[in-house]
């Protein structure tokens, strides 16, 4: 009797491990970005060459994501195998022991060096690298070509941000329904505040200085939130107060814009006939830049990575090389032309002749990139990393409060002095709260 | 008739009779289980928002957790947005209430009558009632209110006005528009069953005395409307309390803290914020809010629901 239990226990265990190996189904959690959406189109590609490994998708608008992706990983929920995160996550979760370090795990042939450093940097903690970047972004000028002759202007080089100001002005026409420059003003923590941010560290403002004081109040903040509510007040689009990332560009891309200063990611679609009126006439050049240079323009990625929580370590692994590697870069072009290859990830994707013909922008977004530096982003010496995401578990709670208060201060319901004086209180109060940032 | 009480009847007597403690205790022992059951279905919730609402938990800081004594309370009342948002649950509750109880009634009245397409009238007033919250606001958002493309905005420019950038200028106003546009349907439904369940005699005997349409309505009318008023007072304010899908797919709460109530405010902390402590104080201020809510409703319109 106890050898039949045995022999059907070992049956039965044979067989499932069986059943395991023909298929591990891997869950991956991403955002609704075009360039995800082509991933998980071209992913068939990594089904056939990996007949095992069955690819189940969770695509989510970004806010979600993150609620998901942070409470499953905090709580080891297992849930997912792939996850996105940017590069807040990357740094803390991995101090944090959530993912799993990738540097024993890659395979020779996935060349590591080959990608950008300020990104490889940002996706490290502790010299160890946490999640591999799917595509990366920096923030340019976008501006309209035809416009500017008319009004007989010249962009420079380096605009600065007086010669933003004097554009804006002069392209400025609401009775034909062109506004002199579209900006972010919808309230978050990576909405509004990513841009913002920038533009306080090129006046000279940093968010706290070396002993973790917050630097809201501050005379540097003071100009640069004047600067940016006053030239949204004259010049911006109506509604600018629920305007992210996605409604300037569609705002851009019918020509409502004279200029538009946001992510470079835009810039493929902006130059796509079949998607953008202005596709002929738009113009690129790098982030304005006032006081100083540092951190006037942002680093952005999106990359993948696998929580240590999740139960297929392996199968993970093989997935997220995949999709980060060369070969995925090269799939992507062969599939959709190389002016649609998930960008600002790999020093190769810019070396690659194709690429530099087809897409006009390559070049500035990879200055823009290898410019930013999130281990030094401002003037002034500060305590943390990073350009317009400040990586503390802490950002995303005070960079949303203070969004809101700027938000309010744009539209008029308080003044900027009230509004950066709420705002330094609130991140105090935080501190308190959650302890002075670690 | 007269003398039903002389005559043995069993049931009354089985009724009325006091009961021994023995079948007091096999009663209650039978009704047990599915007491048990409704108690800890409502109540296990709301102990463990009591018990986290002590604890420090936030997510993002998973070695800093334990009890903290009445630090997330200390934390949440000294919050200046906390204030403000009891204050927004109130004014929103008690304008969409007035809006959709004032209007539902004359609509119902309305409708009440003959005219030509009633039925379709009807259809029409009923639709905005199954369109789902978030899929409505989207619609208030970049169709109607959009100070560049809404409709509003094209009737404004078209006589010459500057359009409103409503979401700016008065958010909480465009959310209560939107609300009370979802909840009038059903203001207007129940209404106008009950209007139609007033006897057509009694009306007709007021026109009979002289009632003009006025007079009939605040006497005739209204009067009879009042259970049907404190039901849907009671329904549509259970609902209304936790407003969210209408303020987070429009305005996100502000600009500011402009349109953040409770519920709002307790979904920053809980998922923008990932302070669960924080959260949980919030919901046991909601609780105390809906609590005082449901006293003043209850004492308010008991008698209309007793009569």
């Amino acid at each position: 009797m106890s050898r039949f239990i045995l022999f059907c226990s070992t049956a039965f265990t044979l067989l499932t491990s069986i059943a395991a190996l023909a298929q591990t189904r891997l869950t991956i959690a991403t955002v609704n970005n075009g360039d995800m959406i082509v991933m998980q189109k071209l992913s068939k590609q990594f089904e056939r060459e990996h007949p095992e490994i069955q690819l189940d998708w969770v695509v989510l608008e970004e806010k979600i994501l993150r609620e998901k992706t942070t409470t499953d990983a905090a709580t080891h929920g297992g849930q997912f195998d792939v996850v996105t995160i940017g590069p807040l996550e990357a740094p803390i979760w991995g101090q944090r022991g959530w993912l799993t370090p990738l540097n024993d795990k890659l395979s020779a042939g996935y060349d590591v060096d080959d990608l950008l450093k300020p990104i490889r940097d940002g996706a490290s903690y502790g010299g160890k690298l946490y999640a591999l970047p799917f595509y990366a972004e920096s923030s340019l000028t976008y501006y309209r070509k035809d416009l500017f002759q008319k009004a007989g202007l010249t962009m420079p080089a380096q605009p600065t941000y007086d010669d933003i100001a004097r554009f804006a002005k002069a392209l400025n026409d609401p009775s034909k329904g062109t506004y002199g420059v579209c900006l972010r003003g919808k309230p978050g923590w990576g909405e509004n505040m990513a841009y913002i941010s920038t533009v306080a560290n090129t006046f000279g403002g940093r968010w706290f200085d070396e002993s973790w004081k917050p630097q809201l109040d501050s005379p540097e903040w003071h100009t640069a939130v004047n600067f940016y509510v006053n030239l949204l007040q004259k010049y911006g689009p109506p509604g600018i107060s629920s305007n992210g990332f996605n409604e300037s560009l569609t705002l851009f891309e019918n020509g409502r814009c004279g200029m538009w200063i946001d992510a470079t990611v835009a810039a493929g679609t902006l130059s796509d006939t079949k998607q953008s009126k202005v596709a002929d006439t738009v113009g690129f050049a790098p982030a304005p830049i006032a006081v100083t240079p540092r951190g006037a323009q942002w680093l952005w990625f999106w990359a993948l990575a696998v929580p240590s929580s999740s139960k297929h370590q392996e199968a993970a692994f093989k997935f997220i090389e995949w999709a980060t590697s060369k070969d995925y870069i090269r799939l992507v072009a062969k599939a959709n032309g190389w002016a649609a290859v998930p960008p600002g990830t790999r020093e190769s994707t810019y070396k690659q002749p194709e690429y530099l013909a087809t897409a006009p922008f390559a070049e500035l977004t990879y200055k823009s990139i290898m410019a930013a530096d999130p281990l030094h982003p401002t003037e002034k010496p500060v305590p943390y990393t990073g350009i317009q995401c400040i990586v503390i578990p802490a950002f995303p709670t005070i960079g949303n409060q203070v969004g809101q208060m700027i938000a309010a201060a744009l539209v008029g319901n308080i003044s900027v002095d009230e509004a950066l004086k709420d705002a330094q209180a609130a991140t105090e109060r935080v501190q308190r709260r959650m302890g002075i940032a670690k | 008739m007269a003398n039903r009480n002389l005559t043995y009847d069993p049931t009354l007597y089985e009724q009325t009779r006091k009961k021994t403690w023995q079948e007091r205790l096999s009663l209650f022992s039978l009704k047990m289980p599915s007491i048990a059951v409704l108690f800890l279905w409502s109540v296990i919730p709301l102990f463990m928002t009591l018990w986290f609402s002590f604890q420090r938990y936030n997510i993002m800081e998973p070695d800093k957790t334990g009890f903290d004594g009445l630090g997330n309370y200390r934390y949440l009342l000294s919050d200046p947005s906390l204030a403000l948002s009891i204050w927004h649950t109130v004014v929103l509750v008690g304008a969409v209430l007035v809006i959709t109880i004032g209007l539902g009634t004359l609509l119902a009245v309305l409708f009440d009558q003959e005219f030509f397409g009633r039925g379709i009238a009807r259809v029409l007033v009923l639709a905005p009632f199954f369109v789902m919250p978030t899929v409505s606001a989207l619609v208030w958002k970049n169709m109607m209110m959009h100070p560049d493309n809404g409709f509003l905005a094209f009737l404004m420019r078209s006589v010459g006005l500057k359009p409103v950038d409503w979401f700016a200028v008065a958010p909480l106003t465009s959310i209560i528009i939107i609300v009370s546009w979802q909840w009038l349907p059903f203001a207007v439904l129940t209404l106008l069953t009950a209007v139609q369940s007033l006897d057509g005699e009694r009306k007709e005997a007021a026109r009979m005395d002289g009632a003009g349409p006025i007079a009939m309505f605040f006497y005739i009318i209204w009067p009879h409307l009042g259970r049907a008023v404190a039901a849907v007072t009671m329904i549509e304010s259970i609902f209304l309390l936790g407003v969210f899908a209408e303020i987070y797919v429009t305005t996100s709460g502000g600009p500011g803290f402009a349109s953040t109530n409770l519920s709002f405010l307790i979904y920053r902390y809980a998922l923008l914020e990932y302070d669960i402590g924080g959260a949980s104080v919030g919901g046991v201020v909601a609780i105390i809010l809906a609590n005082i809510l449901a006293l003043f409703l209850m004492r308010s319109f008991a008698k209309n629901l007793d009569a």
